[in-house]
């Protein structure tokens, strides 16, 4: 059984982040503060911002991160822009209703208290993006712009054209190089975290593999920070880098860290369709094409005509069909359950077969073309290096694809997990998305963490430890990297013939298949029996080219595909157990009418933590129940 | 489509590397150029060769891992676009196609493709960003910011870092990567207490890490995947020259004391 107190703050939820740090939290004094090593693994948003300003508050801190810059972290893919509630509109936006939007986007499934506490803190992460010298884009006043984003009736997201993750990466970025040079801050790049190190009931630090020499090693501290992302790569095929990965993650959980709510996975409806079994990622296109696009299919699944010379007839608009009230607009995960659907029955078009039509002769015929391609002109260039075709002249295909896990590390309010010493920041905790991720909000979340929230609350753990209480000579350590190097042995031992990228496509499609846009018992427990017979036939059948004691890409990727197959099966068990539909998750047993999410808050209003316990044993299921106080549950409706 | 590849092969640092060639048969026109590069590396792990060793992440254009020269040209023949948003289709069917690392003397060699970018790290270290703490700061409509400005500082930021300009400069010089990054916080009101200061100490240690001069060749704007323009090198030779003038200080270690 897990101790899981979450340390929230008692009291109405307006000032409970002020009370808790002028109340609850002990500090560490400039003095001092040198004295005590912090490592933050990963240079994302969170991982960047959190290093950055704890080295700049005189903490020793050691960053680490497996590219060859911290520049490089998936957080500088990010589109859209980041929400604030400036409420530089005017139009009646507050701290109030961006923590109303996000707990209602997330269906209920997030703690209120860090809710709140994100939508209070996203202005102050404006202010200092700005100061850092992120280039905003303005009006011609001068002052900042806004644009609107999915879910929400306010005009709060700030954004720098269609890079707003690259500029606030940017911007960590150079606080972290700055405080690299001031010497606070040592950075190991191309340095892969394979495990963390427990002792004494206590997160101690971590062992690491230099991934150019090979060579393995300690790295003790008296606070460990996992900053690594989310996991949408054990789908294979998803809009993440193609680093992305768990490791990190389900390392501290079979370490003892809890993992909450594994199955919450954010399927985005429009992205470019895989073109071959070849397909490498996924590239995201707006939703905001679905304004103008109309979705169809032909209904012939023999139909060999060209888009172009399929008459109205014979076209299915089948979002249009089966809501008749809101059509192409109906919610991401109506519209992404919808197209999975149309292309399993044999309609799909392209050379997968897994894609539909995105449509925009009739916008054009309605408004001309100039008109749609000026409203669209980045996204149709965008498609058109991609896929070749132009959208003006013949429909765009589109696909759903994985984009976001909402589930992660258990934390508390200070976000550290239930070990003592390990925190968990960013997409790689599962704090404040519930079960789905509102646009816009992961950047916030990451800043919010890493600039404001970490940095005040790890003095509270900091403070009550004597700094350097165990350093690598402490056995735990030898005991790791022997653990360590024995899998590497093991992986290089395996001579098969199947390279480690075939085991890890094989595994994305049974997550698809079963733990993918819409899940059921039945499917859900054929994953369960296939995952381990793929696991058994991985380690029966891998063949891993050259040795361990240099830069060995398939190696790195092996090892992270290990870790993705046993992960997968804990994400299956979460969407069993989770017996209701809830934001993203949705289980086909429990669906209204229209197709959308039916929660039962009788049995499933808590968060879902998962305790590991051992090689081939089930984890135990711990919940901590989530209380709705500020906030009471109500439908979600976007209809009305 | 059937393609012969002519590859760098180098083990590591220190191995003094070659050309080797491969024939790939089951290209498709669809395949991102990456792609074919992990339907070569699948086909030499099956054989039981040591796979092709290059850099790649977000393979949307962004992350400025990616980093070949491909026919000479850094990220290959199409212009304003990176090697991980370059398809096939781009090459025509019985190609030979060339891929080299970026060939700089401040890019050491790692592993094959892979080279050692660190430097440009370390030029953003000497002054690449505008000194601050996390905290409190003034609402940011106290600070109006023309939009011509902060677009044209966007212009600049947008440099993702890439080394694209090193490869393609027969100089190996930086001085599109230092201009951008000097520009983008140049320019904006927030930069000016420490502009020329950043002038000065970004182009020392980018002299300092080995790369070339500026004989405006213009090869890098040519070859820049986000199109980064070298009037930003025009800027950055003001700024510099301006601060050599004024022979600035830098009181940094002195402010700390006292």
């Amino acid at each position: 059984m897990l101790t899981l107190n979450s340390k929230i703050p008692s009291g109405p939820i307006e000032n409970a982040w002020t009370r808790h740090v002028n109340n609850n939290l002990r500090l560490v004094g400039p003095k001092n503060r040198p004295k005590y090593k912090i490592i933050v693994v990963g240079s994302g948003l969170a991982g960047a911002s959190a290093a950055a300003s704890m080295g700049a508050m005189g903490y020793k801190v050691e960053c680490f991160c497996f590219q060859d810059s911290p520049r490089r972290a998936h957080s500088i893919a990010a589109q859209g822009g980041i929400n604030a509630s400036k409420n530089y509109r005017n139009d009646g936006d507050s701290t109030w209703r961006l923590f109303y939007d996000t707990q209602k986007g997330g269906d209920y499934r997030a703690r209120e208290q860090n809710v709140y506490r994100l939508a209070e803190l996203s202005t102050a992460i404006i202010d200092q993006a700005v100061a850092q010298g992120v280039p905003f884009a303005r009006e011609y006043g001068g002052k900042l712009a806004n644009r609107s984003f999915g879910g929400v009736l306010v005009e709060r997201t700030f954004y720098c054209r269609g890079e707003t993750g690259q500029q606030l990466l940017l911007g960590a970025y150079s606080a972290l190089e700055e405080q690299i040079a001031a010497k606070t801050v040592k950075m190991h790049t191309r340095t892969e975290m394979l495990d963390l190190v427990v002792a004494d009931g206590k997160a101690r630090g971590i062992v690491v593999r230099n991934l150019e020499t090979g060579k393995i090693t300690s790295h003790a501290a008296d606070a460990v920070v996992l900053a690594t992302g989310g996991y949408g790569n054990v789908y294979y095929l998803s809009t993440n880098a193609k680093g992305c990965n768990v490791t990190a993650n389900f390392r501290a959980y079979r370490r003892g860290a809890g993992f909450a709510n594994p199955c919450f996975t954010q399927i985005h409806p429009t992205s470019i369709p895989a073109s071959g079994e070849y397909q490498s990622k996924l590239t995201l296109m707006s939703e905001s094409l679905r304004n103008d696009g109309r979705i169809w299919v032909p209904r012939n699944p023999e139909e060999k005509r060209a888009p172009a010379n399929i008459p109205e007839a014979d076209r299915y608009y089948y979002l249009e069909e089966r809501y008749p009230r809101f059509g192409n607009l109906v919610p991401r995960d109506v519209a992404a359950r919808n197209a999975k659907d149309v292309c399993d029955k044999g309609l799909g078009v392209g050379p997968t077969g897994y894609g539909v039509y995105l449509d925009f002769g009739a916008a054009i015929q309605d408004k001309g073309e100039e008109a749609v391609k000026a409203k669209y002109d980045n996204l149709f260039e965008m498609y058109e290096r991609i896929t070749a075709d132009d959208p003006t002249k013949t429909p765009m295909r589109i696909y759903p694809a994985v984009h976001y896990t909402m589930g992660g590390l258990w934390v508390d309010y200070n976000l550290m997990t239930n070990l003592p010493g390990l925190y968990s920041i960013g997409e790689s905790n599962f704090a404040d998305h519930g079960a789905n991720r509102l646009g816009a909000s992961s950047l916030m979340q990451c800043l919010a963490d890493g600039y404001f929230i970490l940095p005040v609350t790890i003095g509270d753990f900091l403070s009550q430890h004597p700094a350097g209480e165990v350093d690598t000579h402490h056995p735990a350590f030898q005991e790791v990297e022997k653990e360590v190097s024995g899998q590497i042995d093991r992986l290089l031992s395996v001579n098969g013939t199947r390279s480690s990228e075939s085991f890890h496509r094989e595994l994305g499609k049974i997550m698809w298949e079963h733990c993918g846009i819409s899940r059921n018992k039945e499917g859900l427990e054929e994953g369960l029996r296939k995952i381990p017979e793929l696991r058994e036939e991985f380690w029966k059948d891998l063949k891993l080219p050259g040795s361990s004691d240099h830069l060995n890409q398939s190696l790195e990727h092996a090892g992270r595909v290990v870790d993705f197959l046993d992960f997968g099966e804990l994400m299956c068990r979460d969407a069993l157990l989770r017996d209701e539909s809830c934001g993203c998750h949705l289980r086909e047993e429990h669906q209204t009418p229209e197709g959308e999410a039916k929660r039962d808050d009788e049995r499933f209003a808590h968060v879902a933590v998962f305790e590991y316990k051992g090689e081939g044993v089930a984890p135990e299921l711990n919940k901590e129940p989530l209380a709705f106080d500020a906030l009471p549950l109500a439908a979600r409706n976007y209809k009305t | 489509m059937k393609i012969k590849l002519h590859v760098w092969r180098q083990s590591t640092r220190t191995d003094k590397g070659r050309m080797e060639s491969y024939e790939l048969d089951n290209v498709v026109p669809d395949m991102s150029f990456l792609e074919m590069m992990d339907t070569l590396n699948e086909k030499l792990t099956i054989e039981g060769h040591d796979p092709v060793a290059f850099d790649h992440d977000c393979r949307e254009g962004v992350c400025g891992m990616c980093s070949m020269v491909i026919n000479g040209e850094a990220h290959g023949p199409k212009s304003e676009t990176t090697t991980c948003q370059l398809y096939m289709r781009h090459f025509k069917d019985g190609a030979e196609i060339y891929i080299e690392p970026w060939r700089a003397s401040a890019f050491p060699v790692v592993k094959d493709l892979v080279v050692d970018r660190s430097a440009f790290d370390r030029i953003i270290q000497a002054g690449g960003f505008i000194s601050n703490h996390s905290g409190p700061k003034p609402d940011p409509n106290s600070i109006p910011i023309e939009p011509e400005v902060a677009e044209t500082s966007l212009d600049a930021a947008t440099c993702i870092g890439c080394g694209a300009c090193v490869a393609a400069c027969p100089n190996g010089s930086a001085m599109l990567f230092t201009a951008a990054k000097a520009s983008h916080l140049g320019m904006l009101p927030q930069g000016q207490p420490e502009r020329f200061d950043r002038a000065q100490s970004m182009v020392k240690q980018m002299e300092s890490e080995g790369f070339g001069s500026c004989r405006n060749y213009a090869e890098c704007e040519a070859q820049c995947p986000k199109g980064i323009s070298i009037a930003f090198i025009g800027r950055l030779n003001s700024d510099f020259l301006r601060a050599s003038l004024l022979e600035p200080v830098d009181r940094r270690g002195e402010m700390k004391s006292q």
